[in-house]
């Protein structure tokens, strides 16, 4: 049953105003009609006796009081899902899009099922802690912040940084070692056309387009489509990892366009700013996002997520990755400096880290020395830094054999372990194996985080 | 409870309605219900036209006019056997059995669960006979709750009379009658189930001093910022530098009986991490798994903002509960900050008038009315034999200031209410130095209180005849100079300081690699015991004493730095076992040898 209306009292911005003469459910979502006969879309945000408030998703150019109408659908807004939507392109409202003409598409996609895209929050107590590790095929990353399936591990990045490159190479070359049914969802919030023609090119280069649902909202699309795209790409995680068994993984590139759309969303409804502007429930919106991963008792599949969101000028401490650094378990924060040194993935090792794999590492299901390995590595390196800046006060000449060794390890770990081409897709073991090389650098007795039966077994010896 | 008033929704807007209907009958804080969804609300404002109620759970697809129902009660906890190893959210409803009916893992709206189960029976062994006069607060019997804890049934309070029956021995729920009590020639029927409202704290006799530590097993918490039983922290820190390794941490080793964790607003995973560990943990003494002392609240940042405000306030009314019976309950409160933004959310919504960075004027007042329960008391009641029974609430809440900036509005204002602050530092975290308390800007105002207890367990050394106390203040001291002495190292380098100054910057950084630095996922290094730790900075004490008399006799500070147990020392955290004190005195007269020997061969050569 729906209901129509003409007559809306007020539009500001995003928002429209409309006498209350309907018996309409609070989140029910609207369409709105113009003359033209273009339809766009809306959600109820506020009522009382006398009004309704609405907040339309998309654009609100072009409306006037009296051109448009809207009709109530007596409904919360629903997402058609099937598995016929794996290798193909959606925009925020999830209707199949060409990327390279941004048109809709006039075939639509048959509908297995439908579902609200808010979800419902999972119940602690159901949850399984996450204990499966992902092999993304970065040494770096695999060596030292493991990703776990079931994690949320943010990339922290800036303007300029190859976020772009890490995120597209993460895409096509993840995967889980037990050979289960892997997916992964792209969902890119605001980005220019460019970038988006660029990542869908690299997942067709890569061969694994079979495996891949991407969602895009384009950087001119209307801000209101931001909010709803994450929420729509998790909703179609959600169906394939908790209904189909399969180990999803989401990337959300750029979450700091979603937070500057929440703020210019909350400064049309004049509600109170909080820090920077950005709204209080800024950590509670980003939760509802965030929490969407994670593991099921009683469920083989699995939901990942790897946001991504560039500081403003390189500040750790905006409310933007601050906010989010609460909510993840871990963050991989990408370094100007070593970008400026030509190194990729530039990620600057010691402020990052993977809180979930202390647990899921080791003999099962990596290697048995790879937590040892991780910690000598981080110790090592931040060792090789401080002896770098000892440099700067006592020259090269000044340095003992140790100190000397550590150098040439942190250049080595910079330059071989770090730096990798961009589609060299390194496994496990190679990536401990390069570990050892690099650390073999220093004497035995340097190695004080490794226990000695894993130096006997896997210390480089010299022949 | 008065027969029920209907009212009708009259506006919505995010979590909280609009109420018109009942605005002349119903209270400030009584449950609201909206009656077709079974969404549960509490009221905060009354107009004269209408009342606002905030709702525990999402008000999509309510509608206007929907019928609403004034419960006539505020949000209360109920209070009996059943709450041990169990998870509740934030308004006590049990997950377990949410998910056992819901084993797709989502948590539904309007679920309808008692937080205690109504038909589970416990072994009640009454303490009371037939025409004993009790009064509030007084144990008529006990249930054991779990292998660990001991059920002690309790007389509600404001409730008092002469026993007019009494349950035999025997297996009862939580709702069958157990006792009568006559006052006044009326009688009244009571079950082990009772309830309190969660804004108000439990009564009591009256409030003593902190006299205990409460032993968290971490070095640098246990000797310099140590916290009372009965005490309030706060620990505040930025993300990554290890906030919920500490509350973790504390929960699993403390000697608090009971322990209530408190997840508010907090990631998901962690609670799932917390259920694993304390499953899998075993209590050594009895062979148990530790969840049997634990009750958790989880309410995750996704979880509704409303229930997020209760969790705090839920959690503390039930630590009282088991205070009343005699034990030491510690709160563990993760992160009060989450807790802040939901007021300051519900506030928003409100439309009030904003006071520091948007968070509502009366975050003081609600933050002191938290840390306020917090205390040692003499509970109203008496045991069995007539004794009067001592409990106390400890509150340690963790604060997650934005960009790790400790003058934002939360952190300031918990400073005022809490007594103990461990101020974590991401620099430390970043050096990998945990746990990360910062030393210089921590502070806690219990050493005082609790001197004599540690004076008791003193070890005997006479080589280092000081006590816990005194300790404190050297270390204090040592950490504080290595700290006045750091500008000027910069400048002019460590070797051309002198000699003596040299010696304070090594046994500060012995202090900090060695004592401070604990990894607490080392399974010896994990939980100090008292007598370690004493032993542990006797040790250094005695090696920067000896050091001295050493630089005094003509030594230069490579030979201190030489001294081959240094490196024992700087190791016994992790290598020598609580259960093996021995091994640190062994250790203490080898250094001794070597250092007699150092002086005595050096002896030798001059006269040569």
């Amino acid at each position: 049953m729906s209901i129509s209306y003409k007559k809306i009292k007020q539009i500001v911005g995003p928002l429209l105003f409309l006498k209350n003469e309907h018996d309409v459910k609070y989140g029910e979502i609207v369409k709105i009609r113009t003359d033209d006969n273009k339809e766009r879309t809306g959600q109820v945000v506020k009522m009382n006796e006398n009004l309704i408030i609405i907040e339309s998703f998309e654009e609100t150019t072009g409306l006037s009081s009296e051109n448009a109408e809207i009709i109530f659908t007596g409904d919360s807004f629903r997402l058609k899902i099937s598995k016929d939507m794996i290798g193909r392109t959606f925009n925020s409202l999830g209707k199949p899009i060409d990327i390279k003409t941004k048109k809709e598409l006039e075939s639509g996609i048959l509908t297995d099922i439908e579902r609200e895209i808010d979800g419902i929050p999972i119940n602690p107590f159901a949850r399984e802690y996450p204990s499966e590790v992902i092999q993304t095929g970065i040494s770096v990353i695999d060596g030292l912040f493991t990703l776990i399936r079931g994690q949320k591990l943010p990339i922290f990045s800036g303007q300029g940084l190859p976020h772009n490159k890490l995120a597209a190479q993460i895409v096509t070359q993840a995967k889980v070692l037990t050979g289960e049914p892997f997916l992964i969802i792209f969902c890119g919030i605001g980005i220019i056309q460019d970038d988006a023609i660029y990542f869908l090119n690299r997942f067709q280069e890569s061969g694994n387009i079979q495996n891949i649902i991407s969602f895009i909202n384009f950087a001119e699309d209307p801000i209101m489509e931001r909010l709803i795209i994450p929420r729509v790409a998790l909703t179609t995680a959600e169906y394939f990892a908790f209904e189909k068994d399969m180990q999803v993984l989401v990337i959300l590139i750029d979450m700091t366009n979603y937070a500057e759309a929440l703020r210019e969303l909350s400064s049309a409804k004049e509600e109170i700013p909080s820090r920077k502007g950005y709204p209080g429930y800024l950590y509670s919106d980003f939760a509802s996002i965030y929490e969407r991963t994670g593991k099921i008792k009683g469920k083989k599949g699995s939901i990942t997520q790897i946001p991504i969101l560039t500081m403003p000028n390189d500040d750790i401490t905006h409310p933007i990755p601050d906010t989010s650094g609460y909510i993840t378990e871990g963050q991989l924060v990408l370094s100007r400096n070593l970008h400026k040194k030509n190194l990729y993935p530039p990620l600057d090792v010691l402020a990052s880290i993977s809180r979930l794999m202390k647990d899921a590492i080791g003999k099962q299901n990596t290697r048995e020395d790879h937590a040892d390995i991780s910690s000598q590595l981080l110790a090592s390196y931040s060792s090789a830094l401080e002896v770098r800046d000892l440099i700067s006060i006592l020259g090269e000449e000044g340095l003992s054999l140790n100190q000397k060794a550590t150098l040439k390890f942190g250049d080595d770990f910079e330059k071989k372990f770090l730096n990798q081409g961009l589609g060299e897709n390194r496994n496990f073991s190679k990536t401990l194996t390069l570990a050892w090389e690099i650390l073999s650098n220093l004497e035995k007795n340097q190695l004080f985080r490794i226990h000695k039966k894993f130096i006997d077994k896997y210390y480089p010896e010299l022949v | 409870m008065t027969e029920s008033n209907y009212g009708y929704i009259s506006a919505i807007n995010g979590s909280l309605i609009e109420i018109k209907g009942f605005e002349s009958q119903i209270r400030l804080h009584d449950l609201i219900k909206i009656s077709e969804q079974n969404i549960l609300g509490e009221v905060i404002q009354i107009y004269s036209k209408y009342v606002v109620a905030q709702c525990f759970e999402s008000t999509i697809n309510l509608k206007l006019k929907e019928e609403v129902i004034d419960i006539h009660e505020p949000l209360s906890m109920e209070l009996g056997p059943g709450l041990l190893a169990n998870i509740f959210d934030g308004i006590q409803r049990p997950l377990q059995q949410a998910f056992n009916k819901f084993k797709d893992g989502g948590l539904p709206k309007g679920l309808k669960f008692s937080s205690l189960s109504r038909t589970k029976k416990w072994h009640f062994v009454p303490l009371k006979k037939i025409n004993d006069v009790v009064n509030s607060g007084d144990i008529i019997g006990t249930v054991q709750e779990t292998h660990l804890i001991e059920h002690r049934i309790m007389v509600p309070p404001n409730v008092s009379g002469k026993l007019s029956f009494i349950a035999e021995e025997g297996n009862y729920t939580i709702i069958d009658e157990i006792y009568k009590l006559k006052k006044n020639g009326k009688e009244k029927s009571y079950s082990m189930l009772q309830k309190w409202s969660i804004t108000r704290s439990r009564p009591y006799k009256k409030r003593i001093n902190p006299n205990e530590p409460l032993i968290t097993g971490i070095r640098v918490i246990d000797l310099l910022f140590p916290v009372a039983k009965g005490g309030s922290v706060a620990i505040p820190g930025g993300f990554g530098t290890g906030k919920t390794v500490i509350q973790q941490s504390i929960a699993k080793w403390c000697n608090a009986d009971i322990i209530i964790f408190v997840g508010c607003g907090e990631r998901g995973n962690e609670i799932a991490d917390v259920l694993k560990q304390f499953t899998e943990l075993i209590d050594p003494k009895s062979g148990r798994p530790l969840l049997e002392r634990i009750i958790l609240f989880a309410n995750t940042s996704n979880m509704p903002v409303s229930a997020r405000e209760a969790s705090i306030f839920s959690g503390v009314t039930i630590a009282e509960y088991y205070r009343d019976m005699g034990y030491d309950v510690a709160v563990l409160a993760d992160s009060t900050s989450r807790w802040a933004e939901s007021l300051r959310e519900i506030s928003g919504l409100l439309e009030e008038m904003p006071a520091e960075e948007g968070y509502p004027a009366y975050l003081p007042s609600k933050l002191s009315s938290f840390y306020e329960r917090a205390g040692v008391v003499k509970a109203l009641g008496k045991d069995n034999l007539e004794n009067e029974i001592t409990g106390s609430l400890t509150i340690i809440g963790s604060v997650s200031p934005p960009g790790g900036d400790f003058s934002e509005p939360v952190t300031a204002t918990t400073k005022h209410f809490v007594q103990a602050f461990w101020a974590l530092d991401a620099s430390l975290a970043y050096s990998k130095h945990y746990p990360a308390i910062n030393w210089l800007n921590s502070y806690s105002n219990y050493p005082e209180y609790i001197s004599n207890w540690w004076y008791e367990r003193d070890i005997d050394w006479s080589e280092v005849d000081i006590d816990w106390y005194e300790c404190r203040k050297e270390i204090n001291e040592i950490l504080s100079k290595e700290n006045d002495l750091k500008y000027i190292t910069q400048l002019i380098g460590e070797e051309n300081l002198p000699e003596d100054q040299q010696l304070v910057l090594f046994i500060a950084k012995t202090i900090r690699n060695g004592f401070l630095i604990q990894n607490a996922f080392d399974n010896i290094d994990n939980y100090t015991d008292v007598r370690k730790l004493l032993g542990f900075i006797k040790i250094i004490i005695l090696l920067y004493k000896e050091s001295k008399e050493l630089l005094d006799q003509g030594f230069i500070i490579e030979d201190c730095r030489a001294i081959k147990e240094i490196n024992d020392i700087l190791r016994i955290g992790q290598s020598i076992p609580n259960k093996d004190f021995n091994q640190i005195e062994k250790l203490k007269e080898i250094l001794l040898n070597r250092i007699e020997y150092m002086k005595l061969t050096r002896g030798v050569s001059s006269k040569k």
